[in-house]
């Protein structure tokens, strides 16, 4: 049984969710004595293969050439397609981001397959592999069982766990697949990335504003306190729909759905779309004036004051811890 | 130019959903179902873009007799023509696209929109699977959409930023809150709309892929503790983060 897991790079660089694609198709695969290929598309991308093959995949497979430098919603996945046909494999892995989530439907006409999107979790039972995933924004969790012969599952990012280096140096195989003009319909001409910018759906630590900043301006505290965490900035949706923050940013049912290890709520009184789209993160801390606000039922510590007291003190105090 | 809209009846993000007695659906009893919030986008897109270049909108909703009160309100919105492919069976997002591609396909429109995810099943491909079994180019997660001469120039959200994306046309976009800023229904548009006509097709029936075997409820977070109401409880706050969280 052969697992692809499809990498995702960004300016020839790894993608942390392609390390947790890798990682939980080598531990599917090894609960049902498979292997697992990597795949890696882009331009001159063969030297990433190295490092793909130090994760301790069987092989890499490398799809390069300069019009597949930018992401195209026609050609890659085809590539991806006729890579899964050619090596016979019967379950594709990706990241449930914005590469993998435009990807994987396509897979799943062209391969005739099922599709379990934004999984976060896959366990084996028997010889099936039975994935959850969220619905309703995370209000309820659905297994779901693929019954087509080539399987597809795209994975929430930070919710699996990522693999290491085994210290493995070998390079991957350049395998040719021919496209044509058609096959880029649609390309991606420019890519503009905050830089620096931390994503919501990437973080592993977020810190969140509600209607309770007041205004735009009282956002600096929070991307302070962001900034001295690593972590990133994420917004209630009442605050998107004022304009103080932009739609990316906004977590909740209309918004992203994210799972964090830590996730600050911050003047948020907790409205239940909000709730569903974060409440699966690992530690939850509230701090809201309000000891009734429904978002203290939800978090593991809170603070019942003034957020504009609170939150610069707790930058200065996780400064002396982290040094940032 | 011809336009379609591909929509959907969902809960309102405001219900609180719970679980049916089957296990593997979730109980509609007292649920509010509203036309799904990103279809908003989509349906304003395609109203903005007849109102540029002429041409009809076409709503579309694949569905029960209850997907009537959305299409209803697109109509309400001003599109041209409403039509449900009625089906009751259960579907999952393959066999949706299928259905909804066999009519599309009967109408061949310029340009295709769908929302780019449905607040319910939460899946984000039905558009672009309809875009592959049609044979289309797509741009999905669309934040900015600019037609000339054929072809179309997109903007799609991703990871910290946007990607610039050129498609030829016909093609499907899917729409992102921030496309637009969705029209209410006037009371014009809302009384027009009862009386216009919903066309019922039969979609084709195919086999789903996937299967729900069980629905359960996400783990409930035991109530947290309350550390304190005031400045002086922050260094503990730190130090539970710290010691016992161990996530800073």
């Amino acid at each position: 049984m052969k697992f692809l897991a499809v990498i995702e790079q960004r300016d020839n660089k790894l993608k942390k969710s392609s390390f947790e694609v890798i990682n939980t198709a080598q531990s599917i695969a090894q609960q049902l004595n498979g292997e697992v290929i990597a795949l890696v598309i882009g331009n001159k991308v063969q030297d990433l293969s190295r490092e793909i093959q130090g994760l301790g995949v069987s092989k890499t497979i490398v799809v390069q050439q300069p019009r597949l430098e930018k992401y195209s919603s026609t050609a890659y996945p085809k590539i991806i397609s006729e890579v899964a046909k050619q090596e016979q494999v019967s379950v594709i892995l990706l990241p449930a981001t914005a590469f993998g989530k435009d990807c994987a439907p396509r897979l799943a006409i062209k391969l005739e397959a099922g599709l379990a999107a934004d999984c976060i979790s896959l366990k084996v039972e028997g010889s099936e592999i039975l994935a959850t995933r969220p619905m309703y924004a995370g209000k309820v969790l659905a297994d779901i069982k693929i019954n087509s012969a080539i399987k597809i599952f795209t994975l929430r990012p930070n919710v699996f766990a990522a693999g290491s280096s085994t210290g493995a140096q070998s390079d991957g195989e350049v395998v040719d697949i021919p496209l044509t003009e058609s096959d880029f319909a649609s390309i991606v001409v420019e890519t503009s990335q905050i830089t620096g910018k931390l994503d919501v759906a990437e973080a592993n630590i977020i810190v969140s504003g509600g209607r309770g900043m007041k205004g735009p301006e009282n956002f600096k505290m929070l991307e302070d306190l962001a900034q001295v965490l690593g972590g990133a900035v994420g917004a209630s949706r009442a605050v998107v729909d004022a304009g103080w923050r932009p739609h990316s940013e906004q977590v909740g049912q209309t918004g992203k759905t994210v799972s964090p290890s830590l996730y600050i709520a911050v003047a948020i009184s907790g409205a239940i779309q909000h709730l569903a789209g974060m409440s699966s993160s690992k530690y939850i801390v509230a701090i809201n004036k309000d000891k009734d606000a429904p978002i203290f039922q939800s978090a593991d510590y809170g603070i019942v004051a003034d957020a504009f007291e609170i939150v610069p003190a707790l930058t200065k105090e996780i400064q002396k811890l982290t040094g940032r | 130019m011809k336009l379609a809209v591909c929509i959907n009846h969902v809960p309102d993000t405001a219900a609180k959903i719970s679980i049916a007695g089957d296990g593997k659906s979730i109980d509609k009893t007292g649920i509010t179902f509203v036309l799904n919030p990103y279809d908003e986008f989509a349906i304003e897109e395609c109203l903005r873009l007849k109102e540029k270049y002429t041409g009809e909108v076409i709503a579309i909703s694949l569905g029960g007799d209850a997907h009537k009160e959305t299409l209803r309100k697109a109509l309400a919105m001003g599109v041209d023509k409403a039509v449900l492919l009625k089906d009751d069976s259960r579907r999952d997002s393959y066999t949706v696209a299928h259905g909804l591609a066999g009519y599309l396909k009967e109408i061949s429109p310029d340009i295709i929109f769908f929302g780019k995810q449905s607040v319910d099943v939460d899946d984000a491909a039905v558009g672009t699977m309809v875009a592959e079994i049609l044979g289309l180019p797509s741009v999905s997660v669309v934040l900015k959409l600019d037609i000339s001469n054929g072809a179309a120039i997109a903007e799609r959200e991703i990871e910290g930023g946007k990607e610039k994306v050129q498609t030829t046309l016909p093609a499907v976009f899917t729409a992102q809150k921030g496309l637009n800023e969705p029209r209410y229904p006037s009371l014009k548009g809302i009384m027009a709309a009862k009386s216009k006509p919903i066309e019922e097709k039969v979609p084709v029936a195919i086999q789903p892929k996937t299967e729900i075997i069980t629905m359960h409820r996400p783990p409930s977070k035991k109530s947290g503790k309350i550390l304190g109401t005031d400045v002086t409880t922050v260094s503990e706050l730190v130090k539970l983060l710290h010691e016992e969280a161990k996530v800073i």
